[in-house]
């Protein structure tokens, strides 16, 4: 018996695309399975680790909890789409050495990368650890990532 | 031949000690580096392994028919279909790829279901039908001990795993004559490794019958061996591939049930077959830390000498042996360091439970029993009246000693850590007179840097390189070590660009493919940096010869004129005389042919105890530790808050120093999660179900609750070492935990002799009064209590009550 599916558009990392999807299809499956954009990472597929951030319409979102026929006419943005300006965060991170496995990371980004934007000037360390305490990094004991994420902000409130 | 040491520093590459990026590291950021689980062949079959809801019940039958008629279905395999006993060590070959006769523990694998998608194998996986026969239950490891109900078949013992019993000097007459005996009794909860990334294997055969399997192992040589034996191939036809890693912490240090599976059902389908672990099911195939229960007793002279240590011990093994025979020597053979006694006596027992078996995490065997110890110096420094960082002082062995039972220390930076902690806490100015509620803490601790005898007995190198230079002037690193994150591959090329003058970039690292690559042992035991390291010394030196030899041949002048550094040979006589590496590398295979060469590592086979056992423990170098943590103790919540850590950590030689503090900050955040967090619960009441395997549950500390972190970095460079390194990750985890647990005696005055130091267990020991200690003074000699605070400490003269 064919499962049902459904069709839907969205701009992907600055690109319209469709897909036909099952209804019970998450975004993290439409992503690493269907798109083979496997940045994206998948640590517990329950809403637990935070490996799977994504932004949708701009905002942080686990792609593992959320349903891909929700993004239908929204954007999506992945570590993929970390390009550009918005690159220069990686560059910081591997600067400080902030990613030792490197599997929480493309999550992390999306998280940084939002509130960066969100919350311009510079960043405190308390402000940051409570930023990403919805992501779990088991190698660095958070440190050089809270030292990449702070001089990230104090950088981008300078200008440079 | 000139080593580094006689090239000018103006001269010389520069690199080892610096800061790198690391070998890969952009790729993994922006998300194009593939790990097991993005690895994609076509026409791949997903696989699901059915799983016991038992902890011990009896497979009576396997009814596998209306999975198989299930469209999408391809093969199903049941234990039958694997069941030669296989094991991480030899001698306890104990376990198979599924269960054969009966379930050991819930979340033992009985079959496993291979379909075109993992939606179908799932649901397949749900229409196989098994009837059990339930078996009676152990989960106490004591009374598995006492009890005829057979957990484990392949055990020849009962439910013994291992017993160690060993006696150093006379530990009676020690603590006869000793002025204090503090005795007491430490329980660590089990826990777990929680690698963010779950365990994923992938297999594939070819045309010629080459069965390929991609996994996230951190020991792929150990898994190579054992597909060879449970699939009965030769290990000439098995090519084992370790894609990049995300995180290990000795969680993937044996072969699972996944690898064993899809290599089958690869072969029965002549398909691709991936299997990827829920997070769920990382919880149940665990190996993580062994809960223990661990009686100490320890004698100290009346000016805090230690005169002898007696450490009693009970491992919960789970269901498997895993690395257990290992872990029961690790339980008493490391506690022999960073202090210098005379006398020592430990017994070991390790026993098989119905639950989902412990094996090696981050610090394997040693981090429990450090704690009781480190616990049992801040009482006897209390009783005493000393301060805990001299006590430590005065206990401190020396470099090059021996320890008390038999192993070889070398370099030896611990007064130097303790110093350092001292310094960076503010220690003398604070300790004692923070307000109440706030406390500070020390410990110290040893670890190993690998160790020199194998896990199978053989006299082969551990670790091995080769090294080739090609004509664009860039140097190829086949390398068998494991990179799980910790960063081997990045000091692989340091050390090969440091020796050939190469920039890092120009360095190629090729590394864990069985088929590229000669052996390497893998990631465990903190063996990489220094075998691996010295294995690329090796080979990297004989290029390097060669190459310096062309040239100064090319320029008439004495080999040990040239020096390669900063992409160029350089005459040093001479510096203004110059040639690009290329062409320095032309010249050379213009003469020499083909630049290649195979560097190997050897571990000493002269630095051991002489006794049966005295192999186990013993390494080529040690590392040494001391852990500062100050706490907040909320006497209402019974919360306690690790505000900040430092810890101070002697790697011998940090090659790439922002590794090292990576490791640093990473092994400490790990012990202060074990201390306050983290327990692996199998819940007897509840049939041996785990009872939180979610990384909610199981609380894996985020960034709110992790302490501030202050990596110091020493350096007591060891000979054996390469440029002197020792091991980093591991090491740091140790002390921390019983760091935490002094500081919070020193903030509150109560002792948690149980980790983890949850709230509900704060609050207990605070509403019972100070605790007694379970110390026996001789003569008057009273604690001083240097705090305001009204401290209890009550110290039981020796004879009285008990
Ligand atoms: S994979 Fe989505 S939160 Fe862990
Ligand atoms: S770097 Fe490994 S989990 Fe964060």
């Amino acid at each position: 018996m064919p499962r049902p599916t459904l069709t839907l558009t969205t701009t992907l990392n600055d690109r319209e695309v469709h897909v036909v999807v099952e209804p019970r299809t998450t975004l993290l499956e439409l992503l690493r399975d269907q798109l083979d954009l496997v940045g994206t990472k998948s640590g517990c597929a329950s809403g637990d680790c935070g490996a799977c951030t994504v932004q949708v319409d701009g905002v942080p979102v686990l792609a593992c909890l959320t349903l891909a026929a929700r993004v239908d006419g929204c954007s999506v943005r992945t570590v993929e789409g970390l390009t550009g300006p918005r690159g220069r965060l990686l560059n910081i991170f591997v600067e400080h050495d902030a990613a030792q496995c490197g599997f929480c990371t493309p999550g992390l980004l999306m998280q940084v990368d939002h509130l960066l934007r969100v919350r311009p000037g510079p960043l405190g360390r308390e402000e940051v650890r409570a930023a990403l305490s919805g992501n779990l990094c088991r190698c660095t004991g958070y440190e050089k990532i809270l030292d990449a994420v702070i001089d990230a902000a104090t950088r981008a409130s300078e200008g440079a | 031949m000139t080593s580094r040491e006689d090239v000018p520093p103006e001269l010389r590459g520069g690199r080892i000690g610096g800061a790198h990026r690391r070998v890969g590291i952009h790729d993994r950021l922006r998300g194009v580096t593939r790990f097991t689980a993005d690895l994609k062949r076509p026409g791949m079959l997903h696989a699901k392994i059915v799983r016991s809801p038992h902890a011990h019940a009896r497979i009576e039958s396997i009814d596998a028919s209306d999975a198989l008629a299930m469209p999408g279905v391809a093969a199903v395999i049941t234990g039958r279909d694997l069941p030669t006993p296989y094991g991480i060590i030899p001698w306890t070959r104990d376990e198979t790829a599924l269960a054969v006769e009966k379930a050991l523990h819930v979340g033992d694998g009985v079959a496993c279901v291979a379909a075109e998608d993992l939606a179908t194998a799932e649901a397949a996986a749900r229409e196989i039908r098994i009837t059990w026969e339930p078996l009676p239950t152990l989960f106490d490891p004591e009374e598995a001990l006492a009890s005829e109900v057979k957990v484990n078949p392949h055990c020849k013992h009962g439910n013994l795993t291992k017993e160690v019993s060993l006696a150093f000097g006379d530990v009676d007459a020690a603590l006869a004559r000793a002025a204090l005996v503090v005795e007491g009794e430490y329980r660590f909860a089990g826990t777990t490794h929680a690698a963010l990334e779950p365990h994923c294997a992938l297999a594939d055969v070819d045309a010629d019958g080459l069965l390929t399997v991609w996994s996230t192992t951190q020991v792929p040589h150990y898994l190579h061996r054992e597909l060879a034996r449970v699939l009965d191939r030769s290990s000439r036809t098995i090519r084992v591939i370790q894609p990049p890693l995300g995180g290990g912490f000795g969680g993937k240090s044996e072969p699972l049930d996944l690898e064993l599976c899809v290599a089958k059902l690869a072969l029965v389908t002549g398909r691709p077959v991936r299997l990827l672990y829920e997070r769920e099911e990382v919880f149940y195939a665990h190996r993580g830390r062994h809960p223990m229960v661990m009686h100490h007793r320890a004698g100290f002279d009346a000016e805090g000498h230690i005169l002898g240590v007696d450490a009693r011990s009970i491992l919960d093994g789970g269901a498997y042996a895993s690395f257990g025979l290992v872990t029961t020597y690790y339980s008493g053979q490391l506690l022999c360091a960073p202090y210098a006694f005379p006398a020592y006596r430990f017994d070991s027992r390790r026993a098989y439970t119905n639950k989902p078996a412990c094996g090696p995490k981050r610090g394997h065997g040693s981090v429990q029993p450090r704690f009781a110890m480190e616990v049992q110096l801040d009482k006897a420094a209390h009783a005493l009246g000393i301060d805990p960082i001299e006590l430590r002082r005065r206990n401190a062995m020396r470099a090059d000693e021996r320890t008390v039972n038999e192993l070889q220390v070398g370099s030896n930076g611990f007064l130097d850590c303790l110093a350092a902690v001292e310094a960076a806490s503010e220690w003398r100015a604070r300790r004692g007179k923070l307000p109440f509620g706030r406390g500070l803490g020390v410990a110290g601790s040893t670890y190993i840097s690998g160790t020199n005898y194998p896990i199978y007995p053989n006299d082969m190198p551990q670790s091995a390189v080769q090294v080739t230079l090609d004509r664009s002037g860039r140097a190829r690193v086949f390398s068998g070590a494991s990179d799980i994150g910790q960063g081997s591959d990045t000091l692989v090329a340091v050390i090969v660009a440091e020796e050939l003058g190469l920039a890092i970039e120009d360095v190629r690292v090729l590394s864990a493919d069985s088929d590229l690559c000669p052996v390497d042992l893998g990631a465990y035991s903190s063996r990489t940096t220094l075998m691996v390291g010295n294995a690329c010394l090796d080979a990297a030196r004989e290029l390097a010869g060669r190459v310096r030899r062309s040239v100064a041949r090319a320029w008439e002048i004495a080999s040990n004129r040239v020096v390669l550094a900063r992409g160029c040979a350089f005459d040093r006589e001479e510096p203004r005389r110059a040639m690009v590496l290329a062409e320095a590398f032309q010249l050379a295979e213009a003469e020499h042919g083909l630049l290649s060469a195979a560097g190997s590592y050897r571990t000493p086979t002269d630095r051991h105890g002489s006794y049966r056992g005295g192999t186990i423990g013993a390494s080529p170098a040690y590392s040494f530790t001391a852990h500062v943590a100050e706490v907040e103790v909320d006497v209402e919540t019974g919360e306690v808050r690790v505000e900040r850590i430092w810890c101070a950590h002697d790697c011998g030689r940090a090659i790439s120093r922002r590794l090292v503090e990576g490791q640093i900050e990473g092994s400490t955040y790990m012990g202060v999660a074990e201390a306050l967090f983290e327990e692996h619960v199998i819940d007897a009441a509840h049939g041996g179900l785990h009872a939180g395997p979610s990384l909610l549950d199981y609380r894996l500390p985020t960034a709110m609750d992790t302490p501030a972190i202050e990596a110091i970095v020493v350096e007591a460079p060891d000979a054996r070492g390469p440029y002197g390194a020792k091991e980093a990750g591991e090491g740091p985890l140790h002390s921390s935990i019983p760091a935490v647990a002094n500081a919070i005696f020193d903030a509150v005055g109560i002792r948690l002799d149980s980790l983890p130091f949850t709230p509900p267990r704060v609050l207990a020991a605070m509403g019972s009064g100070a605790r007694r200690e379970g110390i026996a003074a001789r003569g008057s000699r009273a604690a001083q209590s240097t705090r305001a605070t009204p401290r209890v400490s009550r110290e039981v003269p020796r004879g009285g009550a008990s």
